[in-house]
């Protein structure tokens, strides 16, 4: 299991040290410093081995967290818990910085201890963490809150603690999709796939048990055998959407979704991610990006990129950015947009073409003229893909919502008295077209 | 406030001061005190000097303070034992405190402290602790258990605690029993052979129970220890499996890991018809690419094991290839992965596309991803022959780039690709050759020298070439010396004439100016062979060369097994077994897969069912032919033999070597005392007596040295057919001819009787062949010595080459002979043992070998039996590889041996075998699998006549 953890700044110094087994000794702390830290190279792997200790380190801005060990740990365990570390840091104070690291380094220390025995990961719910470990002592706390919080802590519903109440009952989903493309000159998909979130704010009385429910085509096809077969092939047809996998918060009954593919759970409070899932067929692709690159002698480039938006004339895309990145050795760069505006950022050697908002089925278009100074360099320019970023108002993969009902059986509210809201955002991930 | 100010203390006497606060009356100075302490504790100042200070301050009812104190405890208690001692009333009390928090604090911080007599006074809070009506303080006391059992593991059995804690995996709370489950693993792993994880089907019962219920990370605690049970039957293994299934929808990468080992294991004992299966390996692939969305440290992990799962199981993601390519964003490492993945998944169906994009990437950046770039296109020509040509001509476009590593990445790959398909794409030599100058590394430069020699008659200036290597020779590294030695041998062999004096400087550099062993073992060789028997050498060097792996890199299989059943551990990402880098006892038992249930036929499990009873493999059955690979894959194969750098010919020649020195050898001992400084001048003489003409043998220590007698090369106990009547008197005039056909050393002769039984005197004999199966011809002119008088014998013996032209007979192996002498022609024919055709290289690499039975389709396979064979398997090996019958592999199931041998033919057609050999039962039977299937008769019929022989 995990021997020690070890939290750093950017020059190397350590900014938290814990120790957890006897064979990780204060050695392995410089050795990571100066095998890695030091080393000032891009990190060729996440895991380094150095004198038969392993380091698993994850950097978050300027600070490197790593774990150490000497046995044959749970790899994927350990960078899951460097993760969880830094999101229950986060819960507690921020942003990960040295300034709030020191800031905090006795909160770190507690919760250190709590979430890691003797190497092993524990409760790390910040829900639960938040009730206990509190920078205030548990002094006041009578015997049924202690024992509240510790049947909190072990028990099967870790992420919620009883007794919660709200005057209003009501929750936000939030559908996040980001859609990823890797397309050819020549405007061939390479490849394409839509990595998706629901994130739910919660804001509900007692302990309701809630059910999720989606276009999921095996769903629908299934409610569609069921029911009359022939409007059932119609709606069945265009709105409901093959999902390749998907992934869940641990408060979604797993055996429940295996067999019935349902959706049950009772959910945490306050905001959390709810599923992850992943789709490839049928996405829609918002923008569409004609790239066309000249080389004009040796020492001149001419670029025209045009951007097509492929969706409903009445939506609006937001915050688009076309960035198209320029050789090493340019020396000058004139640029005509059509819309928006245009800069060469030299230090980022790209051309970043930003709109604010763009309707549906419209089309603008750049051109770009790149003197390039002489080079002896023999190895060519390698042309890295154009990429896009924008934010649309719709779910790339076609996913609707269909319902989320809740029932409190304790409590005299019913699924109608909670106010529900749902918004869709569909955001670029990784949108490259090869150029 | 904030706490980043304890950081910046830094003045002269700082201790001192600290120690005045540390003593303060005032709570809150004192608090501020230990908060210094601590933050100067972190950065590595030594504060130990302050401990009975700190301690003092543990009294106290404020939480924080005493978390704090507590933390120093940890770090400092061990450097001052008696000091500690005072601390241990204060966690005994809070052990018994009210507040199930402060109980469980104690217990846990006070089994972190490694001072035995600590120790001693931690047993009875435990005790109480490990039954604490808490469930908290209860899970914190499982892994206490470990904690003390790390320090003093006789303690924890004496105490009783084992016991305990197994009584913990029925606890109704399902962290504890994750914690439970997570500290007896781990003491388990300690004692390899222990009852401890005591796992039955009620105790797998209860972890799939609390599996669905406990945190994220007790779920793979459990995931991980269930890994470890051999299920009884395919029955059990299904239903586990069909519980375990859910966890692959898991948020958490690492359930997701730990649920795809779990399947990936239980899956092998589970029937390959079964519906069930199919859909198994289905519901696979989706979590798996799902892993690659995670961050990219994750991806790395599922990556390394997504690595191995291909190589096991292939099927699982062959539709998926686009999800591995490359991402302009993605860290180097991850890019790295992906393709290793791409080159392993890359097919007929999908090459089009994997070409399209690894081209793309031979223009990156980082040069590590462009060279394998590079080296992926050369493996994919060689995996896909389809794709070969546009590999190459791709190949050829970026040699063109003229970027200094792509272009000897290019070279090298190009050599395999020769390699693998000789005669097709020899036309780009000349590009290859004009790139000569910018290789620079060794690699490089010996797969270009490789490529000249073995081209040397298509390269006019090949001389010229390699005379520019050779000036600066002792610069080279041993891998181009080596090559260029070989290289040079073989242009002499091809153009004798021109190139004498260039084969006699590289010998003379090899064998006199280096100190490498190697590389004068070599030149010694080629030398004697050049001045014994240039045919012999030309036979050797210029051999034909062993086919060449399709799949490159791959684990070897017990490895990939062992690791397989290490999914997402650190095993898995270094795709090293944990003995490898885990110190002391831990982690060193070796796991296996289960065996495959096959037909219906259940596997026994061990009475016990537990950790040990998976570190010994469970006894497999072999049911049927179609599961021979997975016990092929189950073999305990003996470690892998390194091969060289890529010296071609030396494989060839292997036999050759042995010969000779084994002969020198012999003449070495078999001297008196002074055969010491006879070996001096032995091998010192040489290269002043060698002689111009390498015909004229080479006279003293060395010709004794190398005297290699006339049985040398015949491997003892090699079966030779008796000679048989061919040609009856009454149907030759007169004319009896009986022969039989022997191998030795590499040549096949016929060789045979002639008698005159006719009243007048034969002469003017001569041979022919009509065409045959293997090409059989005569290599020279038959020898008799005339004439032949009446009732009169002669021994003649006829060198045979298998160059001849080539006819299917039937039987294979007839051969048909027309014989003349000066009264008549006579025709006869005769059948040849098989055997005379299998070649001295016939031994396959275990790799290759598991990789072409794989490859063979089943339909090839013919099964037959040898009835009343009284051989044990290792005799019947024995003389089964005098007739250059080669035993790769043997294993023992049930007391029956299985013998996995190879044998290749002198026209490259290789035939695989498994015979099986069961001790008191004279049958033998044999599975032959053949890409030419024809051959398998002949093949069988020859292992008879050896074995019965």
């Amino acid at each position: 299991m995990i021997g020690g953890l070890f939290i750093y700044n950017h020059k190397g110094e350590v900014l938290i040290s814990r120790v957890y087994r006897d064979d990780i000794g204060r050695n392995a702390v410089d050795a990571f410093r100066v095998n890695v830290i030091h080393a000032r190279q891009q990190v060729r792997s996440p895991v380094t081995n150095i004198a038969r200790t392993s380091f698993f380190h994850v950097k978050r801005s300027n600070i490197w967290l790593a774990a150490v060990t000497k046995q044959n740990v749970n790899a994927a365990m350990v960078f899951e818990f460097l993760y969880k570390m830094c999101d229950v840091m986060t819960a507690y104070f921020g942003k990960i910085s040295e300034e709030n690291i020191k800031n905090n380094f006795v909160l770190i220390y507690e919760l250190l201890d709590e979430i890691l025995d003797f190497g092993y990961p524990q409760n790390s719910e910040t829900g639960a963490l938040k009730t206990f470990i509190t920078q205030q002592g548990i002094k006041g706390q009578t015997k049924e809150e202690q024992s509240q919080i510790t049947s909190q802590v072990t028990g099967q519903i870790g992420w919620r603690r009883e007794g919660i109440k709200y005057r209003r009952n009501e929750l936000f989903l939030d559908v996040l999709e980001s859609v990823n493309l890797l397309m050819s000159p020549q405007g061939q998909v390479l490849s394409a796939h839509v990595s998706g979130r629901v994130v739910m704010k919660s804001y509900l009385s007692g302990m309701p048990e809630c059910k999720f429910g989606m276009n999921d085509k095996i769903v629908i096809d299934k409610q569609g055998k069921g029911a009359a077969s022939d409007d059932a092939g119609k709606s069945s047809g265009k709105q409901s959407i093959a999902i390749d996998d998907c992934t869940f918060h641990q408060c979604v009954r797993l055996s429940k979704f295996d067999s019935e593919r349902s959706i049950s759970f009772i959910p945490p409070d306050g905001e959390y991610e709810l599923m992850r899932y992943r789709t490839t067929k049928d996405i829609i692709l918002p923008f569409r990006v004609i790239p066309l690159v000249r080389e004009v002698g040796r020492t001149k480039l001419e670029v025209k990129v045009v951007i097509k938006s492929n969706f409903k004339p009445s939506l609006l895309a937001q915050k688009i950015e076309v960035r198209i990145p320029t050789p090493l050795n340019t020396s000058g760069v004139q640029v005509i947009c059509m819309k928006g505006k245009a800069k060469y950022k030299a230090s980022e050697n790209a051309i970043v073409w930003k709109i604010k908002r763009m309707a549906g089925m419209k089309e603008s278009q750049i051109s770009a003229e790149i003197e390039l100074l002489p080079t002896n360099d023999k190895k060519k320019w390698a042309r890295p893909p154009i990429s896009m970023n924008f934010e649309v108002p719709f779910a790339p993969s076609g996913l609707k919502v269909r319902y989320l009902k809740v029932f409190e059986s304790k409590l005299n509210y019913s699924d109608h008295d909670v106010i529900k809201w749902v918004r869709y955002i569909g955001r670029s991930g990784i949108y490259e077209t090869r150029c | 406030m904030t706490d980043s100010k304890y950081f910046t203390t830094t003045k002269k006497g700082e201790i001192f001061e600290l120690k005045a606060e540390l003593n303060s009356d005032k709570k809150e100075k004192k608090k501020e005190a230990v908060k210094k302490v601590i933050a100067s504790m972190t950065v590595g100042k030594d504060v130990s000097a302050l401990f009975p200070d700190v301690v003092n301050c543990m009294q106290t009812d404020n939480l924080e303070l005493k978390k704090l104190v507590y933390l120093y405890l940890m770090n400092y208690a061990k450097s001052q034992p008696d000091m500690a001692i005072m601390a241990v009333n204060t966690f005994v009390k809070d052990c018994e405190d009210p507040n199930p928090l402060i109980r469980a604090l104690a217990v846990r911080t006070m089994g972190c402290i490694r001072v035995d007599k600590i120790t001693e006074y931690l047993c009875e809070p435990l005790r109480k602790c490990l039954k604490d009506e808490d469930p908290y303080v209860r899970k914190t006391a499982a892994v206490c258990v470990a904690k003390l059992h790390d320090i003093n593991a006789q303690l924890v059995e004496d105490q009783g605690f084992l016991d305990t804690l197994k009584d913990l995996i029925s606890d109704s709370n399902p962290m504890v029993v994750a914690n439970a489950v997570a500290a007896l693993s781990e003491i388990a792993e300690s004692h390899p052979n222990s009852n401890l994880l005591d796992l039955n089907p009620q105790t797998i019962n209860k972890l799939l129970t609390a599996l669905n219920e406990c945190t994220e990370w007790g779920q793979i605690f459990i995931l991980d220890c269930l890994a470890n049970y051999t299920p009884r039957d395919d029955r059990e293994s299904q239903s586990i499996c069909e519980r375990v299934t859910p966890r692959l929808s898991h948020a958490n990468s690492a359930v997701v890991l730990s649920a795809v080992k779990v399947l990936m294991k239980f899956m092998e004992m589970l029937p390959k018809d079964l519906d069930y299966y199919g859909t198994l390996l289905k519901k696979l692939a989706p979590p798996l690419v799902t892993l690659l969305s995670a961050e990219p440290e994750l991806q790395y992990v599922a990556l390394r094991n997504i690595n191995l799962i291909v190589q096991r199981r292939p099927e699982i993601l062959k539709h998926e290839m686009k999800v591995f390519f490359v991402k302009y964003n993605d860290p180097i490492y991850v890019k790295l992965e992906k393709l290793d993945i791409m080159i392993r998944l890359a097919s007929q169906a999908n090459i089009a596309q994997v070409l399209a994009e690894l081209k793309e990437y031979a223009t990156e950046v980082d040069v590590d991803f462009v060279r394998k770039a590079v080296r992926a296109i050369g493996r994919c020509a060689i995996k896909v022959e389809q794709s070969a040509e546009r590999c190459v001509s791709t190949l050829l476009d970026l040699i063109q780039t003229k970027v200094n590593y792509v272009v000897q990445e290019a070279i090298v790959v190009i050599k395999d690709i020769f390699r693998k398909y000789p005669n097709k794409y020899e036309s780009v030599i000349a590009t290859l050759c004009e790139n000569l100058d910018s290789l620079d590394e060794p690699e490089a430069r010996a797969a270009m020298i490789w490529i000249v020699g073995e081209y040397a008659e298509r390269i006019d200036n090949a001389d010229e070439l390699l005379e520019s290597f050779l000036e600066g020779f002792h610069d080279e590294s041993t891998q181009v010396q080596l090559q260029l030695l070989t290289a040079i041998v073989k242009l002499f062999l091809k153009k004798p004439t021109e190139t004498q004096e260039l084969v006699q400087q590289v010998l003379s550099l090899a064998t006199q100016d280096s100190d490498n062993p190697d590389l004068r073992d070599r030149g010694y060789i080629y030398w004697r062979l050049l001045s014994t028997d240039p045919v012999a050498a030309k036979e050797v060097v210029l051999a034909e060369k062993p086919l060449i792996s399709e799949e490159t890199d791959l684990i070897e299989p017990t490895l990939l097994e062992e690791l397989i059943c290490h999914i997402g551990t650190l095993a898995s990402v270094y795709h090293k077994p944990p003995s490898a880098f885990v110190e002391g006892s831990r982690g060193v038992q070796h796991k296996r897969l289960p065996g495959s249930a096959g037909s219906g036929e259940s596997v026994e499990s061990p009475d016990t069912g537990s950790a040990a009873g998976v570190s010994e493999a469970p006894p497999a059955v072999i049911p049927s032919q179609g599961d021979l690979l997975e016990d092929l894959l189950n073999l305990d194969l003996t470690p892998p033999t390194t091969t060289g750098p890529p010296p071609p010919a030396s494989s060839g020649m292997q036999m050759g070597a042995m010969d000779l020195l084994g002969g020198g050898l012999d003449s070495l001992l078999g001297g008196d005392l002074g055969g010491g400084p006879a070996m001096g001048t032995g091998f010192g003489a040489p290269p002043a007596a060698m002689p111009a003409s390498f015909n004229v043998p080479v006279s003293g220590g060395l010709d004794d040295l190398f005297d290699l007698g006339g049985g040398v090369g015949m491997p003892m106990g090699v079966f030779n057919p008796p000679k048989t009547v061919w040609l009856p008197a009454m149907k030759a005039k007169g004319l009896e001819i009986s022969g039989t056909f022997v191998r030795r050393a590499g040549v096949i002769q016929m060789e045979m009787t002639l008698t005159n039984k006719a009243m007048s005197v034969m002469t003017d004999f001569a041979i022919q062949f009509n065409r045959n199966s293997f090409g059989l011809a005569p290599a020279g002119p038959l020898q008799v010595l005339t004439p032949l008088s009446p009732n009169q014998s002669i021994e003649a013996a006829l060198p045979l080459s298998t160059v001849g032209p080539v006819m299917k007979m039937e039987p294979l192996n007839n051969l048909q002979v027309a014989v003349k002498n000066n009264i008549d022609v006579f025709y006869f024919s005769c059948q040849y043992p098989i055997s005379m055709l299998f070649a001295e290289d016939g031994k396959m690499e275990r790799q290759v070998f598991l990789a072409t039975w794989k490859d063979i389709p089943n339909d090839n396979e013919s099964q037959f039996q040898i009835k009343d064979c009284h051989l044990n398997s290792d005799a019947a090996s024995n003389k089964l590889q005098g007739s250059n019958i080669f035993t790769i592999a043997k294993r023992t199931v049930e007391g029956q041996d299985m013998l996995y041998q190879s044998m290749k033919l002198t026209n490259g057609i290789w035939v695989l075998a498994e015979l099986r050999v069961q001790a008191g039962n004279p049958n033998y039977t044999i599975s032959l699998k053949c890409r030419a299937p024809e051959v398998s008769q002949c093949v069988f019929q020859n292992y008879e006549m050896v074995l019965k022989n």
